[in-house]
């Protein structure tokens, strides 16, 4: 069955807060990651790490830039869309 | 260089100040000047004094007094200047009973009043205590280099170097203040008169504070860091600027090897500065000169074969020490103990141990390079600003990024996604190019992101009475200086003051009785610096352009061209390996953490739990980001600052210490022969 899109966010998200967050806060999807000082350039390679292990996907260095990375709803759009080209 | 601590009672209803405090005050600190204790007592004041023999060795114990015992002093720091000013007040019909620097305040201060601190070329803090007016006057160095603290209460005044010196009263109460901690984790150090305990003060860097025998006080900035306006021309063209600056830097260096009766040696980290200011050391001064520097087990952070070119060019006897994370984690609860506030590097952990590496060879007085990064826009946050305004100009701009290849070569080979980060955290803040701050931004906002980790109560108390916002109390022509002078200031009053020459230069070299003496801080050459243009200072993109000129063809090549390389220590690496001390994982425990109250206990174990499990198949530092370093080094040292102070107040000094200077006017007598004629 197909993830949906919430599903993707749902799932970035609380690796977000488990493991950059910390402290239970909810997170605004919108919010800029690195901007908000949230996740440094260093941490957003454990998120890439973390998407590549769970969905199954390798990222071309092409993609592997800002815009696809620095918010939760980035993350999630970007993921939904990959995942469907894979699927297709 | 010495420790001082004092109380003043302004409520008359209080006994004499007690002799007993007194001496626990000065024993808590005793390790700033172990040569000699002195001590003076009134109906209304205790000052108290301990000395590290640099001048005078045998006439200038303290306190001292003016010709007729009514104005006391006790000083930590030197006046490199005393000899000219003493010749001045001499012909003004002073007469001098020493041959110190500290019998030259008490003169200038009679001679001049307030004008007199501007006159002073030098790093103090010192207390005056007007016995007639019942009057404290507080004064520190331009910069901060001497530390001072103070605290009011209950018809009381204690100051002291020193916060453990105040603490050993028993009286005082001690907590962490939450807007002490909301800067630190802004600024990387709370910035005076915010302190990171509640109650306690700490005198302006610059400034002079007067208690009136009423105990209500006055204080004001007799200096303060100004910069350049560009539209003014400046005369001077850059290879006479480079002869000016070759000038007072040789002669500011002289006036740090010579004035000293014992003899001073310079610290070589293999960088620049530090080359340049032994070098210019060396001449100053017929005979050995000894150079002392720190290596690392890591080798990122090494810097060997830099230092020991600069030695072997020197010809000095050079000593070196071979630090590893774990001596960094062993004594990291001794260098909190010494710098009295959190720090969020371990960075000041190797120099706690190199000046105990300076003390034992006999040494007291060192040089080093400390200032001329922030004198001559040395560092790289002043080039990215630079290039970040650049590209303020046109946002949109692919190109105009691409200057930050320029700065760091490896992000033009890297991947994209390193390459697009990096581009994206310097975009932080970019449309705020015009207004103040604007350096410092990305800097600010990630350190601030560490907030997170407050307990609900912190956060609370900080929304409740946020802390003083540097950009607030701006001089008030900030606007009209180059972008370059306007980040020099924030860089100055920030992180100079509150965390390089304090937590990693003072507190580390004063932990064991060693003076640190620093020519780029010198009031002439900082004033020199500071009028310059912005490009002979950061010339494009080549940082410390008109410094490079003055070393070049006397310092080798190799250091003058070579990239700078900030002093950087393991930090988070040191605190997770498998032979960690055990105090870390007892106060990052829940449990520790709850009793602290400062830090999200679930929060931080969770955080902790994952630099664990990192640290276990970390094999460099870069296995942790710039924030992990950060969050750990900086909870952990406000952990064991809150341990150390709060919880224990670890004050007594074992050993009782025995007065050489003694005035008791109290019991009416005075004991010391020397003090005796004076009076």
């Amino acid at each position: 069955m197909k993830i949906t899109q919430e599903e993707i966010g749902l799932k970035v998200k609380s690796f977000i807060q488990d493991n950059f967050v910390f402290n239970g806060q909810d997170i605004d999807s919108e919010v800029s990651l690195l901007g908000s000082g949230t996740i440094d350039s260093t941490g957003i390679l454990e998120v890439i790490s973390f998407l590549e292990e769970t969905f199954g996907v390798r990222f071309d260095d092409k993609e592997l830039i800002a815009e696809n990375f620095d918010s939760i709803a980035k993350i999630q759009s970007f993921m939904f869309h990959k995942l469907g080209d894979a699927g297709s | 260089m010495c420790g001082i601590a004092g109380i003043i009672h302004t409520d008359d209803r209080h006994a004499p100040p007690s002799a007993e405090l007194l001496h626990e005050m000065i024993g808590a600190i005793r390790y700033r000047g172990p040569d000699e204790f002195g001590i003076y007592r009134d109906q209304h004041a205790g000052l108290v004094h301990a000395r590290l023999s640099i001048i005078d060795l045998l006439g200038g114990q303290q306190p001292m007094s003016n010709e007729d015992g009514s104005l006391w002093i006790v000083f930590n720091g030197e006046i490199f200047n005393y000899i000219e000013l003493r010749n001045e007040l001499r012909s003004l019909g002073h007469r001098f009973q020493t041959q110190s620097d500290t019998e030259v305040i008490v003169h200038a201060y009679e001679a001049w009043g307030n004008e007199c601190f501007l006159k002073f070329n030098g790093q103090w803090a010192f207390a005056l205590w007007d016995a007639q007016k019942r009057k404290l006057i507080l004064s520190r160095d331009r910069i901060g280099v001497r530390p001072l603290f103070v605290r009011q209460a209950q018809g009381k005044i204690w100051f002291a170097s020193e916060v453990k010196a105040i603490f050993s009263d028993p009286e005082v109460p001690r907590s962490i203040n939450s807007q002490g901690l909301d800067q630190t984790f802004t600024y990387w150090a709370s910035i005076a008169p915010v302190s990171v305990f509640d109650g306690i003060e700490e005198i302006l860097p610059g400034s002079v504070r007067i208690y009136d025998s009423d105990g209500a006080h006055r204080e004001w900035l007799y200096w303060q860091p100004l910069y350049a306006d560009p539209r003014e021309p400046y005369q001077l063209p850059i290879a006479d600027a480079t002869e000016v600056l070759r000038e007072k830097l040789m002669r500011a260096t002289e006036l740090r090897m010579l004035r000293a009766d014992v003899p001073v040696g310079s610290y070589l980290s293999g960088g620049l500065d530090s080359s340049l200011v032994a070098w210019m050391g060396r001449q100053a001064k017929e005979g050995s000169f000894q150079t002392f520097s720190l290596r690392f087990d890591d080798a990122e952070f090494d810097e060997t074969v830099f230092q020991q070119l600069m030695a072997s060019q020197l010809d000095s006897t050079h000593h070196d020490i071979v630090v590893s994370r774990h001596d960094i984690a062993r004594v990291f609860p001794e260098v909190v103990w010494h710098a009295e506030r959190p720090i969020l590097r371990t960075a000041p952990a190797p120099l706690y141990l190199l000046s105990q590496r300076v003390r034992q060879s006999g040494i007291k007085a060192v040089l080093t390079g400390e200032g001329a990064d922030e004198m001559l826009a040395g560092y790289d946050l002043f080039r990215e600003a630079k290039i970040r305004q650049f590209w303020s100009r046109q946002p949109e701009s692919k190109i105009r990024p691409r200057l930050f290849e320029r700065l760091y070569p490896y992000l033009g080979r890297s991947p994209n996604q390193t390459k697009g980060m990096a581009l994206q955290f310097w975009k932080q803040g970019i449309e705020k190019a015009n207004l103040p701050g604007f350096s410092h931004g990305p800097r600010w906002s990630t350190t601030s992101a560490l907030k997170r980790f407050f307990s609900a109560d912190i956060r609370q108390s900080i929304a409740a009475h946020p802390a003083p916002d540097v950009l607030s109390s701006l001089p008030k022509d900030f606007g009209r200086w180059d972008p370059l002078g306007q980040a020099q200031y924030l860089e100055v009053v920030t992180l100079l003051s509150g965390y390089l020459i304090s937590s990693q230069g003072d507190r580390m070299l004063m932990a064991h009785s060693v003076e640190g003496r620093f020519p780029f801080l010198d009031s002439d050459v900082m004033e020199f610096c500071n009028g310059l243009p912005a490009d002979y200072k950061l010339r494009i993109l080549d940082e410390k352009h008109i410094l490079k000129r003055v070393a070049r063809g006397v310092i080798p090549d190799q250091i003058v061209r070579r990239q700078k390389q900030p002093y950087r220590a393991p930090d988070a690496i040191s605190f997770v390996g498998k032979d960690a001390p055990d105090y870390i994982r007892e106060l990052l425990s829940e449990k520790a953490l709850k009793e602290s109250g400062l830090f999200d206990s679930a929060a931080v174990s969770k955080f902790y739990q994952k630099c664990l499990a990192k640290g276990k198949n970390a094999i460099t530092s870069a296995t942790f980001s710039n924030s992990d370093n950060m969050a750990l080094v900086g909870i952990l040292s406000t952990q064991l600052l809150d341990n150390l102070f709060v919880r224990e107040n670890r004050h007594s000094s074992g050993d009782r210490i025995s007065f050489v200077t003694d005035i008791d006017r109290v019991s009416n007598h005075a004991q010391h022969a020397t003090q005796e004629n004076s009076l």
